[in-house]
């Protein structure tokens, strides 16, 4: 027996070294240590042998079953890894392969510089206003300096629907509007929207645009409040370094009016092709609200004063990212939009 | 306007400056210098010659062979203009010259002859064509016979000059004159301003005798003053005086011509020459024209009048359009003797509206529709007087006929420092105030702490104290304005609700995949309703530029379908886009249109594009549709809309819907017609468009959490076999009805039609979770709210449970 039970270890041993997945393994342990097998078998062979013998056999079927368990442990210890390994080595992927792209879109690159804008005096205190597109003549011109007759509201340049209605030509009838409703208290807005112009399409032209204005009306506005604040939204929307200034230019419903340059991003003000080599480009508009303007709106001029700026997303947009024809903003060519939502700095 | 710096220095010093500093200067101080034109342009080796023989080129028809006196030199040269003769005196590009344009002067062979040089065109001297004076348009300049061989002709010419190109906003019109460009170039400098000394000798006889003058529209026409020169001689301008037209882009044609012009340019204001013979009259009357009057103007064009332009007669008959252009009948010729000078002011109205009717614009109409300086209409008169004295040999007679109600007085504006500094943020100095107007020549006292300022007529932009303001500052320097922040109550700012869910819709739309498109507002009367949602009376313009511009869009859709097929036909073919915008419904009360804004999107192509995985996806109606419900989940609004089938022009019928918002129907949502997006060159389209405006009012359900359930739930599939006609949404009706409190949702997860279905028939499979949030539900409790939703479904919508 004691042979019969060494042959029989031998014999295991053999089949678990032979034994190359787990389930082979598995079926050598069945086989073996099961209660089928020839150690349960053995064990209840116990019986017939010597009372004196049973507990020295008993002894030895056992330590020969942990043994087998321990070996069988160990080879299916080693099986795993090998069967993890090969699993490993199956699943292994080309990393460079595409990734499957997450289908975004885009905002139009005029909505994201008036956001800004908007953000931008948002945290200064302004509110967002808006007003209609087609517009009463009163408040796209009268209201703001340029009576009936006056040069600048020339029919061929304006698109009239009727003799007192138009598509808006600016922004400013906003203001108008606003300073109106207001009724003589402060105002803080910034008017974003579309305007119309009757001009043919070309480059550099575009018979419907953007515009966005600030109006501030209030007791001891300053132009240099007006300078202050378009310093900081120059550097806001050209980098911290840009410097401006400020020429006197002239618009109907400003009293002084300013054009204001920034230097330039590009060559930092040496002269390059950006900014004509004259080292300062040429921004926005602005002024402190003509008299005028602020009386027909119910304010006194003598105690109440103001400022107000504007310009065009479209030129900012330009010049930012060297958009070099304003009709890209409106043909809506999906190669085109694409390019504006990622992170500029 | 063009400012020849030469000429400028006659009546300011400016010359310690460089030409590009003192554009600065000017720039800096307000009128925008575009540009500075280098005259001479780099050329060099440009001389007179003198031809002293021109024979024809014997190989060539058009050429001819000249001998030509370069100055002690004479050499050959060929040349190919009409105009050649022996005996010119010419301009000569020497071998060596580098024309404008960079072509390059060598010697060279023209058909076996040599050719030393050419001789040259003004042309060919960079000068303008319609600058260059008539006789010799076609061919080479001809200098005077009494120039010198060898000597620089661009000298000559006048071309050592740099002239600045003045962008004038529209107030500065006193800056359309050199006088007027001097009294702002002095005050920027503080420099004198040296005005011409005005001087002739008079002839005995006066001008009274000659002509009698009745002014009839005294509002349109003030003041009108008229001189006669007799005895003149008609002929080419000397020299210096072409040269100073056609620096201030004026083409020269004869001196009386040249001299209206010449002092139209120097004082701003215009001035017209007739023939006095051709006058015929001995009479002028200013009067309105009569309806259908006809005047055929200088540029032989026949002009129909109405009764509120303003023309000069000779008492019959019109002679000129007042202020705009002459007549031909009284043009001065080259047998002209006796000039009559008028020089007047004309209603700034009145002239802007006669040269905008007759499309005429001219340097003369630009000045007087701004209005020209009142105390300048005399001089202006007398100083042409004395040129065509000294120019053109003729004789001034004393006096003029005059018709004078024009107020001249200057305004006064007072002004005190406190008022300039507290809207300026600053603390000038009254007397630096006072220097600054000194500088300007406006006269100025202080008087109790006040600045009293007598305006020039000269400058009739200047009217209110604000005006002050900014000739005070702009000339102390806007450099010198400090920066500041406004002071005061601080304000919170920040967006409406209703302008923060726009942005909210619009990130939620970006973030769905769909690009933000900007479409035009105006539109084709044929694409003007073409789905809209509501449709109202089309606004039109009163002057579109173009039939498909002519008319404001009521939906935004048709656009968005033309950005989809530019795209397609450009190989994108996939494309997602959206918009806000407005559209424009008939006429409310005030007058103007309802203004709606809505959003818009356009989906074709693939919607998923992942192909080396195998996934891919063509748009269909429910990408768009989910598209649409995540847009309502944003604004807190999903528990109200719902889907009806519906018919609309253009959409597929089988494939639309209405979306309603609560009982509003706010939008629509479907597949374009296959005819529609045949016709738009499109593959399978799917539009939406939604009434943004109601949507964006509606105030969303309160946000306000559900506990996170402590229970678990019990989940129930069901298949169903229905009629085809059978809507989804009326199903997940009766399950809701039915299942009560319990049923926590339902949700489809299967749709089959065809082979094991019977025809007619659908299945749908639902998939239903049960949950109580306060305890754990029991298996009969499921059954019994399970079978009641089962029965329901079977009574209700005739459905037959699948196994």
């Amino acid at each position: 027996m004691k042979e019969q039970l060494h042959e029989l270890k031998e014999q295991v041993m053999e089949k678990i070294k032979q034994s190359n997945t787990v389930k082979e393994l598995n079926d050598v342990r069945v086989a073996y240590l099961g209660k089928k097998g020839p150690i349960t078998d053995l064990l209840k062979g116990m019986g017939k042998l010597p009372a004196e013998e049973r507990p020295k056999m008993g002894a030895l079927v056992n330590e020969i079953r942990e043994s087998v368990t321990e070996i069988l442990e160990e080879r299916k210890e080693v099986l795993e890894q090998a069967a993890i390994q090969e699993q490993l080595a199956k699943e292994s992927i080309d990393v460079t392969l595409p990734g499957r792209p997450v289908e975004l879109g885009n905002h139009h690159p005029l909505t994201r510089v008036v956001e800004e804008i908007e953000d931008f005096f948002i945290s200064m205190g302004y509110e967002i206003a808006e007003g209609p597109e087609v517009e009463k003549d009163y408040y796209n011109f009268e209201a703001l300096n340029l009576p009936k007759g006056h040069p600048a509201r020339d029919m061929q340049d304006s698109f009239y629907i009727t003799e007192d209605i138009l598509l808006r030509t600016h922004t400013s009838p906003v203001q108008a509007r606003t300073m109106e409703a207001k009724e003589g208290s402060a105002i803080k807005i910034i008017c974003p929207g579309k305007v119309y112009r009757r001009d043919s399409d070309d480059a550099t032209h575009s018979h419907q645009f953007t515009q966005i204005e600030g109006l501030v009306v209030g007791e001891n506005i300053r132009m240099s409040d007006l300078k202050g604040t378009l310093d900081l939204l120059a550097k806001k929307l050209f980098g911290a370094e840009r410097e401006i200034r400020l020429r006197p230019s002239f618009f109907p419903f400003t009293e002084p009016s300013v054009e204001m340059d920034i230097s330039c991003f590009k060559c930092g003000g040496s002269g390059c092709n950006v900014c004509k080599k004259t080292g300062w480009i040429e921004i926005l508009g602005a002024g402190m609200v003509h008299p005028n303007v602020l009386q027909m709106a119910g304010y006194n001029p003598e105690e109440v004063t103001g400022f107000a700026f504007g310009m065009g997303p479209e030129r900012i947009a330009m010049l930012k990212y060297g958009v070099e024809d304003i009709r890209h903003f409106y043909t809506n060519d999906i190669r085109f939009i694409s390019q504006f939502h990622r992170a500029e700095a | 306007m063009l400012v020849s710096t030469n000429w400028l220095s006659t009546y300011v010093d400016w010359n310690e400056l460089s030409v590009e500093d003192l554009a600065e200067k000017i720039t800096r101080a307000g009128i925008e210098v575009d540009g500075i034109i280098n005259r001479s342009l780099g050329m060099d080796n440009i001389v007179i010659g003198y031809v002293t023989d021109c024979v024809k080129h014997p190989e060539a028809d058009k050429l001819h062979i000249c001998q030509v006196d370069v100055g002690g030199e004479v050499t050959q040269i060929i040349c190919g203009a009409p105009n050649i003769a022996a005996g010119q005196k010419v301009i000569v590009a020497r071998p060596g010259a580098v024309l404008p344009g960079g072509m390059k002067i060598k010697k060279a062979k023209l058909r076996g002859e040599e050719s030393n040089g050419m001789i040259c065109s003004l042309q060919e001297l960079g000068i303008e064509g319609k600058l260059v004076p008539k006789a010799y348009a076609e061919g080479i300049y001809v200098l005077p016979s009494d120039v010198r061989a060898g000597d620089s002709a661009l000298r000559h010419l006048g071309l050592y000059d740099q002239v600045l190109e003045f962008d004038l906003t529209p107030n500065r019109s006193d800056a359309l004159s050199m006088l007027g460009v001097a009294y702002e170039v002095g005050a920027i400098l503080s420099k004198e301003v040296k005005l011409p000394v005005i001087s002739y000798k008079a002839s005995a006889e006066k001008a009274q005798d000659y002509l009698k003058l009745t002014v009839e529209a005294t509002e349109d026409n003030p003041m009108y003053v008229a001189k006669v020169v007799k005895n003149v001689k008609v002929a080419e301008s000397p020299q210096w005086l072409q040269n100073t037209l056609m620096s201030a882009g004026i083409r020269p044609h004869n001196n009386i011509v040249d001299i209206t012009n010449y002092v139209l340019m120097e004082y701003g204001q215009p001035l017209h020459a007739f023939d006095y013979n051709r006058l015929e009259t001995k009479e002028i009357v200013v009067r309105h024209a009569r309806v259908d009057e006809t005047i055929v103007t200088l540029d032989q064009a026949e002009r129909t009048l109405n009764d509120h332009n303003l023309v000069i007669t000779n008492g019959i008959e019109p002679v000129a359009l007042a202020g705009v252009m002459g007549g031909a009948n009284s043009e001065v010729h080259e047998g002209t003797t006796t000039v009559v000078i008028e020089s007047a002011y004309f209603a700034p109205g009145s002239v802007r509206q006669t040269s905008k009717e007759v499309g005429l614009r001219s340097d003369a109409s630009t000045r007087f529709e701004k209005g020209v300086d009142p105390n300048r209409v005399v001089d202006a008169a007398e100083r042409a007087a004395q040129l065509m004295a000294e120019l053109a040999g003729g004789e001034v007679l004393g006096g003029s006929v005059t018709f004078d109600e024009l107020d001249k007085t200057p305004e006064r504006i007072i002004l005190s420092p406190d008022y300039v500094n507290n809207r300026l943020g600053m603390k000038i100095p009254m007397d630096e105030m006072k220097s600054i107007m000194d500088r300007l020549q406006i006269p100025t006292e202080a008087i109790n702490g006040q600045l009293v300022m007598d305006i020039p007529t000269r400058r009739q932009d200047l009217r209110i104290k604000e005006d002050m303001i900014e000739e005070i500052a702009r000339l102390y320097g806007y450099d010198e304005i400090p920066k500041t922040l406004p002071v005061g109550e601080s304000t919170p700012g920040g967006l409406t609700p209703y302008q923060a869910k726009r942005r909210i819709v619009r990130r939620f739309l970006e973030a769905a995949g769909l690009s933000q498109a900007l479409t035009y507002s105006l539109a084709s009367p044929k694409d003007a309703q073409a789905f809209a949602l509501e449709t109202a009376p089309v606004t039109e313009l009163l002057m579109p530029m173009s039939e498909e511009r002519s008319v404001l869009r009521q939906s935004i859709i048709p656009h968005l379908l033309d950005a989809a097929t530019y795209n397609v036909a450009r190989r994108n073919e996939s494309v997602a886009l959206y918009e806000t915008g407005s559209v424009f419904l008939g006429i409310e009360e005030d007058g103007l249109p309802k203004e709606v804004e809505h959003v818009a999107a356009v989906l074709t192509g693939k919607w998923v594009n992942h192909a080396w995985q195998g996934e891919s996806k063509k748009v269909d109606f429910f990408v768009m549709k989910g598209i649409v419900e995540g847009m309502f989940e944003q604004l807190g609004l999903l528990e109200r809309i719902e889907f009806t089938k519906a018919t609309v022009e253009g959409m597929h019928p089988g494939r639309t819907a209405t979306v309603w918002l609560g009982d509003t129907a706010v939008g629509m949502i479907g597949q374009v017609h296959p005819t529609v997006q045949n016709e738009r060159d499109l593959q399978e389209t799917y539009v939406m468009e939604m009434n943004l405006r109601v949507i964006l009012e509606t105030a969303a359900e309160e946000l306000f959490y559900t506990p996170v359930p402590r229970f678990p739930s019990i989940s129930r599939d069901i298949a169903l076999v229905v009629n085809s006609d059978t809507s989804a949404a009326n199903l997940e009706k009766i399950i809701h009805q039915a299942g009560g409190k319990l049923l926590k949702s339902v949700q489809l997860f299967d749709l089959y039609e065809g082979k094991n279905v019977e025809d007619g028939k659908k299945s749908l499979a639902f998939s239903l979770t049960y949950f109580d949030p306060e305890r754990t539900l029991t298996d009969e409790e499921v059954v019994t709210v399970h079978s009641k939703v089962l029965d329901a479904l079977t009574v209700q919508a005739n459905a037959q449970l699948r196994s």
